[in-house]
């Protein structure tokens, strides 16, 4: 029971981290229609840039931790967004009304630029941060046949969730009660009948990429603290398992997203901490497998309905 | 049936137009959608644009509304009375796409990008197929209409998501004045049902009420009565005349249903094969023997010997829900 519930506590925050890069999939999805494959790579980018930042606060002498962590979440979050705006300006927007594929080819070219510029940049070794926060509660404590075994809640996962919590609230708000939010809702279903209404579709699609960049420069900031070691290449893997988390959830589905990111963390761990950690990510694939050949859709999205 | 000899022979069009089409020329590829087309819009007019199946109508609406780039000639939007041509050859040699006159400008439409055409010049349009954003409710679709005003209101969303005082009023008037064209259009009672569930006359008037949303000086409708029974026809004739008496927004239509453009225009323009064959008031154009034989499909010099044989001088229009110029030809 406390093994189980220990698990799932690791399970939510890796959940998390994938929910928070999932939905920059899913929103970019549901605008304009594209695999954005080099959203994992932003996602490294930003874990990179939070390192830098945290770095250099710490070189200037600031003492007080929580005033690095939350100005590192800012710092990360404007500059990954800037990378997610160029992207899409040089990269995307030249090819938008192309060929279908056009796109998806370039997102794939733009991942390796990132992951290439990253690694000429910035080495090819993994770059350590130790832990800046440590502690925790202990929620409860089991006797077993092993000796005593505790459930910990560290400081770090909290925060971890508590900042998602609180970045889904505000976006879903966002989205559903403001006017950019209802603007976006409105070019994914009909982009020329939104520009005719007089709404800018350029700037929305930019905007869109520039909040999933946000969202996934706070998902980096928190692996970085959580695991303590980037390299050019984690975007590759936690990119893979987000776009996971997305599909599963219904790609264009903000809920989805964000509940796909936490099945795919919850099966990791479980299977890890029940079975065998050679074979999680065997598990969460065929997970996924299973759940699109009954539910093709994902979990939470819309079924394509052919209009008549 | 007019009654009254109209006596006086100047037309609104002629010295107070909103919109003026000049030598606009559209290709595509080798075809030749639309030739050399002018005509005007009169200033409070309500305007038709009739014409055969394929005739380029739309393709006209297209090019209004920035869906196209004509291949040649110049639109222009006036915001101010009279047809200032000086200031609009002033512009066209200027290279920019309007003037800066407050509120009196004057816009080159065929120079501006299809979102600046609703925001700026202010005209609106619709489709001929429903174009409503299903998944949202039908009061959305027109706080979407209204999305500059509360952009700007919200300081580019920061003031929306800070939920402050000056968002809020700006949010406050989008819904009374949605609520307002809800009342107008008599879907008040379905603010909230999805747009994709309204039964299909109620959508229709929904575009209408989205479209007037954006606070429009022409609304482009294009066949807003195609598919109507003859009743919701009827309301929508006392809409379109509300919408032009009351709010002083001028309209410019495509309509095939020829009880409709005779009943309610003042103005009326007929295409046929991309070129303008008659324009003038419903009478004069009704009585056009080019019209009759570009509807009936004869000569013109025949026109009288099939009228006879028909008996029949009126002009019949028939609906073809199957065109569609837009799709078609793009």
């Amino acid at each position: 029971m406390e093994y189980f519930l220990q698990q799932l506590i690791n399970g939510l925050t890796l959940g998390s981290i994938y929910g928070l890069i999932a939905i920059g999939y899913t929103m970019v999805y549901g605008i304009i229609g594209m695999i954005n494959f080099a959203h994992g790579d932003i996602f490294m980018v930003g874990s990179f840039i939070a390192l830098a930042t945290f770095l250099a606060l710490v070189a200037l002498g600031i003492s007080a931790l929580p005033l690095i962590l939350f100005i590192t979440l800012l710092v990360s979050m404007l500059f990954t967004s800037a990378w997610g705006w160029t992207v899409e300006r040089l990269a995307y927007r030249p090819l938008r009304g192309s060929f279908r594929l056009a796109p998806l080819i370039t997102a794939i070219g733009m991942s390796i630029v990132l992951q290439n510029f990253v690694q000429i940049t910035q080495g090819a070794r993994v770059k350590p941060l130790p832990p800046q926060i440590q502690g925790g509660v202990t929620l409860m404590e089991g006797v077993t046949e092993n000796g005593t075994i505790a459930v910990q809640l560290s400081y770090m996962q909290m925060i971890i969730i508590a900042t998602t919590l609180a970045l889904m609230i505000g976006f879903s708000l966002l989205i559903s009660k403001t006017s950019l939010g209802r603007s976006q809702r409105a070019c994914e279903q009909d982009q020329k009948m939104a520009a005719l209404l007089g709404v800018n579709v350029d700037r929305t699609i930019s905007l869109t990429f520039v909040m999933g960049a946000a969202l996934a420069a706070v998902a980096g900031f928190m692996f970085l603290l959580l695991y303590g070691v980037i390299d050019f290449y984690i975007g590759f893997l936690a990119g893979v398992k987000a776009f996971t988390a997305a599909v599963l959830g219904g790609i264009g589905s903000l809920p989805g997203a964000m509940l796909g990111g936490l099945l795919i963390g919850l099966i990791e761990v479980f299977w890890s901490g029940y079975f065998s950690v050679e074979y999680k990510d065997v598990a969460a694939f065929s997970i996924l497998v299973i759940v699109l050949i009954f539910m093709p859709s994902g979990l939470l999205g819309k079924p394509e309905v052919e209009k008549v | 049936m007019e009654t009254a000899m109209k006596t006086p022979p100047a037309h609104t069009w002629d010295d107070n137009a909103v919109l003026s089409v000049e030598h606009l020329t559209m290709r595509f590829g080798g075809l030749v959608a639309v030739n050399d087309l002018s005509f005007n819009v009169g200033r409070g007019d309500i305007t038709a644009l009739i014409g055969p199946n394929g005739a380029g109508k739309t393709t006209v609406f297209n090019c209004v509304t920035g869906f196209y780039k004509p291949t040649e000639g110049r639109i222009v939007m006036r915001h101010g009375t009279g047809l200032q041509s000086e200031k609009i050859e002033a512009l066209t040699r200027t290279g920019r796409q309007f003037n800066d006159d407050g509120d009196d400008r004057v816009f080159l439409l065929e120079r501006m990008p299809d979102f600046e055409i609703s925001k700026r010049a202010k005209v609106a349009r619709t489709f001929q197929n429903i174009r409503l954003f299903g998944g949202m409710t039908a009061l959305e679709n027109l706080l979407v209409a209204q999305h500059n005003p509360l952009m700007l209101a919200s300081s580019m969303t920061i003031g929306g998501i800070l939920n402050l005082p000056s968002y809020r009023k700006a949010r406050a008037e989008a819904i009374d004045f949605a609520a307002y064209w809800l009342e107008k259009t008599g879907l008040i009672h379905r603010a909230d049902d999805p747009a994709a569930d309204l039964p299909y006359g109620d959508q229709r008037r929904l575009e209408i009420a989205r479209a007037m949303c954006t606070r429009p000086q022409l609304l482009c409708l294009d066949e807003p009565a195609a598919g109507l029974n003859p009743r919701e026809s009827t309301e929508l004739n006392q809409l379109l005349q509300y919408i032009r008496k009351d709010h002083g927004t001028s309209i410019l239509l495509i309509e095939h249903d020829m009880g409709v453009v005779m009943e309610i225009s003042d103005h009326v323009v007929v295409l046929d094969y991309g070129e303008k064959i008659s324009d003038g008031d419903p009478d004069h154009v009704k009585n056009d023997p080019k019209v009759i034989s570009a509807y009936l499909g004869v000569d013109e010099d025949e026109v009288a010997e099939v009228e006879e044989a028909l008996d029949m001088p009126v002009i019949h229009g028939k609906t073809d829900p199957a065109e569609n110029g837009e799709g078609g030809r793009s």
